[in-house]
């Protein structure tokens, strides 16, 4: 199984098209076998268990071993080609958002007038880009009208196209993908922290990136650190359950960084590949929760060195501007690397990201398009934005 | 009069003042342009240009949708134009006025009871995008409902979707004392509504809560699903939950939620968070149903009803000092806070009642989210406090207290009595050094002093409300402004 550890899931293979968790992959022969000889046996002889006082749970998966090693090659073979197409047509819904809306605004109009820029501007507005980055985009343009260098209302798309293509490219290049540049492929466990406000959509995406990053071979180990919301755990624990991944809970109310520790401990004792941490939502203008993360990140980096080595803010597509004010305060707090946007199936298409990456620099690495296991999607800049004006 | 011990207390921290940081942009933004054009006895239309210009991107900025803004400022515009400026208003003010009346009244007047009918049981539909906090506001409205309306809410969850939905429910009835009706082996929303109003029927429950799983708009199929429930159970609410950080889609979701099931109100979740909440607006517009209540926090008694001032001076900048003053009034034990008085006016309040006091305004929540609803300009000039600012003081706050329970009853009484050796003994009980306790007594010699002061410059006029009013908003004698000043 280690040649499957050459590179870790969420890299980006050059020449790969935008997805890369691994679906690119033929499933090597034999592999079912692999997978079946994973042991849920390591669960009983788990060492740490016996010297905590307080005894974690572990959730092992109730499914049997074999069937997981039935389903996961096929979900790999069937869903690959229509990842691509479903992304694109979750975005391509904002097309009544934004892209019907710049048509409009240049139909029928040979010149560019104020009328132009001023519909051009609440097309922008209107999709959440945000005030700031709107005017900005504006600006650009009206500049280029005044320089005489744009004369054709046609051109006005490919040019805000591009704008959007900059900001997310440039977002991605600037912070890089931490992973990739930082963090050594023989690091054990990949601790991978999942921060956001109430209501984002943490534990779904999980949920998702459990079911993905294990379907690319590797052993997860979920942490279900959210001990506040009622019944926030039992939801992962099904989650778990669905993906066939184990799972450390503890009653509500324990102290979310004891959790932590605990799975860390577990991780390293069963060499977990990677260790997913749920945490409960919190508001990024109340102080004691955001020290509460604190916390959780001096634990994770006390355990294992380095960690969290990446942190992913959850944002739903429908936040508006307030999405700027929560990315710092996040920023701030916990060391966010990247942007998880939730909800992109809905009418709103998370145009605050856009904001964000502009602002803060901040990369979106993984899209929700559904509420089905599969529904995540590893984000793409030209896919994103081609699906906005496509 | 807990927020005077509070304003006292904080006195002695640098930076004391008002963490401003989220709604001082418009009026800061609309003194600026403003500043120019005083002494003008009508409202030009360069005037409302000018000024129109900043409040339609403090809209936008605030997430109110834009159309919404388009349509609202033309509104504005058409009546503003021409109109005498008072005498009392600049022209920049003017505006202000105009903007915040007439939002106020978009906003509308409306009671946040809900009303039932005699039919039992009656059913309260809870309805929304997921994630928006339909569960919880589920909880705390059959919490608000009991108390204030004298029901009896049954709680019953038909979102059989999403994992644990249903467990959420369960514990969330559990720790607010409600019960919740379990269905269990029922997987289907109208076969548990309908059992759960036959359990109504035969306990005797008056009003069943149905907690609707999340959905999108756009879900046909589930929409679908919310009709029949609404058909069957023939609610007398459906009200549509929604996240006060939503932006420009607001209008798009609450439309079609309004056009499709018929909502008859709002729940504006998280307003505890920063957010303007300008999405109120945009869903008051599109569906000119009014918005009830609003969700201000994670504890189960957080829900507040709606009062349109209060988040129009939010969504404009002009803080939320109504919404305090109420607080303090609701927190605040009558009784005790008349006796406070009267030892005030003796002279006689002593570190129990200072304690006391402490406990009051740890009531309230935590100082970031008092200090939050206080405007912008009233400590004009003064830097800003940090969340990290903020927190210090509380930890200052708990420390005082400490010091005063580590202090006998006698000690308590009379604070001259404690000598060195007694402060020490004092440090040691508390967990504190010497100097905090040496802190501490000074700081209560200086309140007692600036308490009397106040007792003899203004009486007690008007009560506790007017008087934690003007003690907030600055009207009163300007004497205490200048003490404050030379306080720094």
């Amino acid at each position: 199984m280690s040649n499957r550890f050459m590179g870790l899931f969420w890299k980006r293979k050059s020449g790969s098209d935008f997805i890369s968790l691994g679906l690119n992959t033929e499933p090597e022969p034999g592999q079912p076998e692999q997978f079946a000889e994973q042991p849920v046996k390591a669960l009983e002889s788990e060492p740490v268990k016996a010297a905590e006082p307080v005894l974690p749970v572990v959730v092992a998966p109730s499914q049997p071993v074999e069937t997981i090693a039935e389903t996961v090659p096929e979900v790999r073979a069937a869903d690959e080609p229509n990842f691509m197409a479903r992304f694109r047509k979750a975005v391509t819904a904002t097309r009544e958002n934004l892209s019907s809306r710049l048509e409009d605004a240049v139909k029928g109009r040979k010149t560019i007038d104020a009328e132009t820029l001023n519909d051009l501007e609440e097309a922008l507005i209107g999709a959440d880009i945000g005030v700031q980055t709107t005017f900005e985009i504006i600006e650009d343009v009206r500049r280029q009208v005044d320089r005489q260098s744009l004369k054709d209302a046609d051109e006005l798309k490919g040019i805000i196209k591009r704008h959007l293509l900059d900001i997310l490219e440039k977002a991605e290049k600037s912070r890089g993908i931490a992973s990739e540049t930082s963090v050594a492929d023989d690091v054990r466990p990949y601790v991978l922290m999942v921060v956001g406000v109430n209501g984002a959509g943490k534990t779904t995406t999980i949920g998702k990136l459990a079911q993905r990053i294990k379907a690319d071979g590797y052993d997860v180990l979920i942490c279900a650190a959210d001990t506040f919301r009622a019944a926030a755990s039992d939801q992962l624990a099904i989650w778990a359950e669905r993906a066939g991944v184990p799972l450390i809970q503890q009653k509500q109310g324990t102290d979310p960084a004891a959790v932590l520790f605990d799975s860390l401990k577990a991780a390293k004792a069963r060499n977990s590949d990677v260790l997913i941490v749920d945490t409960a939502g919190r508001l990024h203008n109340k102080a004691n929760l955001m020290a509460e993360l604190e916390k959780m990140r001096r634990v994770a980096g006390r355990e294992v060195a380095g960690a969290p080595h990446e942190t992913l803010l959850v944002i739903d597509a429908v936040t508006g501007q307030n999405g700027l004010s929560q990315a710092r305060e996040f920023m701030k707090v916990a060391d966010v690397t990247g942007l998880v946007l939730t909800k992109l199936d809905g009418t709103a298409k998370g145009g605050i990201a856009v904001a964000i990456a502009k602002e803060l620099a901040l990369p979106i690495r993984y899209c929700g398009i559904g509420e089905k296991a599969d529904d995540l999607v590893v984000f793409d800049p030209a896919t994103y934005v081609d699906g906005l004006f496509a | 009069m807990a927020l005077a011990t509070l304003m006292v207390h904080q006195a002695e921290y640098p930076g004391f003042g008002i963490c401003w940081n989220m709604f001082d942009a418009l009026s800061d933004k609309l003194k600026k342009v403003l500043k120019d054009l005083r002494g003008e006895g009508r409202l030009t239309a360069e005037h409302l240009d000018l000024a129109l210009r900043e409040i339609r991107i403090a809209l936008l900025e605030a997430d109110v949708n834009f159309k919404v803004v388009k349509d609202f400022i033309e509104r504005v515009r058409s009546k503003a134009v021409g109109q005498e400026v008072m005498q009392q208003l600049s022209p920049g003010q003017q505006v202000v006025k105009i903007v915040y009346d007439e939002m106020v009244e978009m906003l509308g007047g409306t009671s946040s009871r809900l009303i039932f009918t005699s039919r039992r049981p009656n059913s309260v539909m809870i309805v929304g995008l997921q994630g928006s906090g339909k569960t919880t506001s589920t909880g705390k409205l059959s919490m608000w409902l009991q108390k204030n309306q004298d029901r009896n809410p049954l709680l019953l969850s038909v979102d059989v979707y999403r994992p644990a939905a249903r467990d959420q429910l369960a514990v969330i009835g559990k720790a607010i004392g409600m019960p919740v009706f379990e269905g269990q082996g029922i997987n289907d929303p109208i076969e548990l509504c309908r059992a759960a109003r036959l359990h109504c029927e035969q306990v005797g429950f008056d009003t069943l809560m149905i907690d609707t799983a999340g959905r999108l708009h756009i879900d046909d199929a589930l929409m679908d699903e919310l009709q029949r429930i609404k058909q069957e159970m023939q609610p007398v609410e459906t009200l549509f939950v929604a996240d006060a950080m939503t932006g420009q889609d607001a209008v798009k979701s609450a439309k079609e939620f309004h056009d499709r099931i018929g909502t008859t109100g709002v729940i504006l979740t998280k307003m505890d968070g920063d957010a303007r909440g300008g999405a109120a607006l945009s869903v008051k517009e599109v569906t000119g149903q009014p918005i009830k209540f609003v969700g201000v926090g994670e504890k189960y008694d957080a829900l507040e009803p709606f009062y349109p001032e209060r988040i129009v001076s939010r969504i404009l900048g002009m803080g939320d000092v109504l919404s305090l003053i109420e607080k303090v009034q609701s927190e605040v034990d009558e009784k005790k806070a008349l006796e406070l008085q009267e030892k005030m006016e003796r002279n006689a309040f002593t570190l129990e009642d200072y304690r006391d006091q402490l406990s009051q305004v740890k009531k309230l929540g935590s100082l970031d989210s008092i200090l939050s609803m206080l405007p912008g300009d009233m400590f004009k000039g003064m830097p800003k406090l940090t969340p990290e600012m903020t927190a210090q003081m509380e930890v200052e706050l708990k420390r005082t207290e400490a010091i005063i329970n580590s202090m006998t009853s006698t000690e308590r009484e009379d604070h001259l009595i404690i000598n060195p050796s007694r402060r020490r003994r004092i440090a040691m009980g508390s967990g504190t050094k010497i100097n905090d306790v040496n802190k501490l007594l000074k700081q209560y010699a200086e309140m007692k002093i600036v308490m009397k002061q106040m007792m003899e410059g203004e009486g007690m006029m008007g009560g506790l409300r007017g008087k934690v009013a003007r003690k907030l908003t600055g009207i009163g004698s300007k004497r205490k402004k200048v003490k404050k000043k030379k306080r720094r």
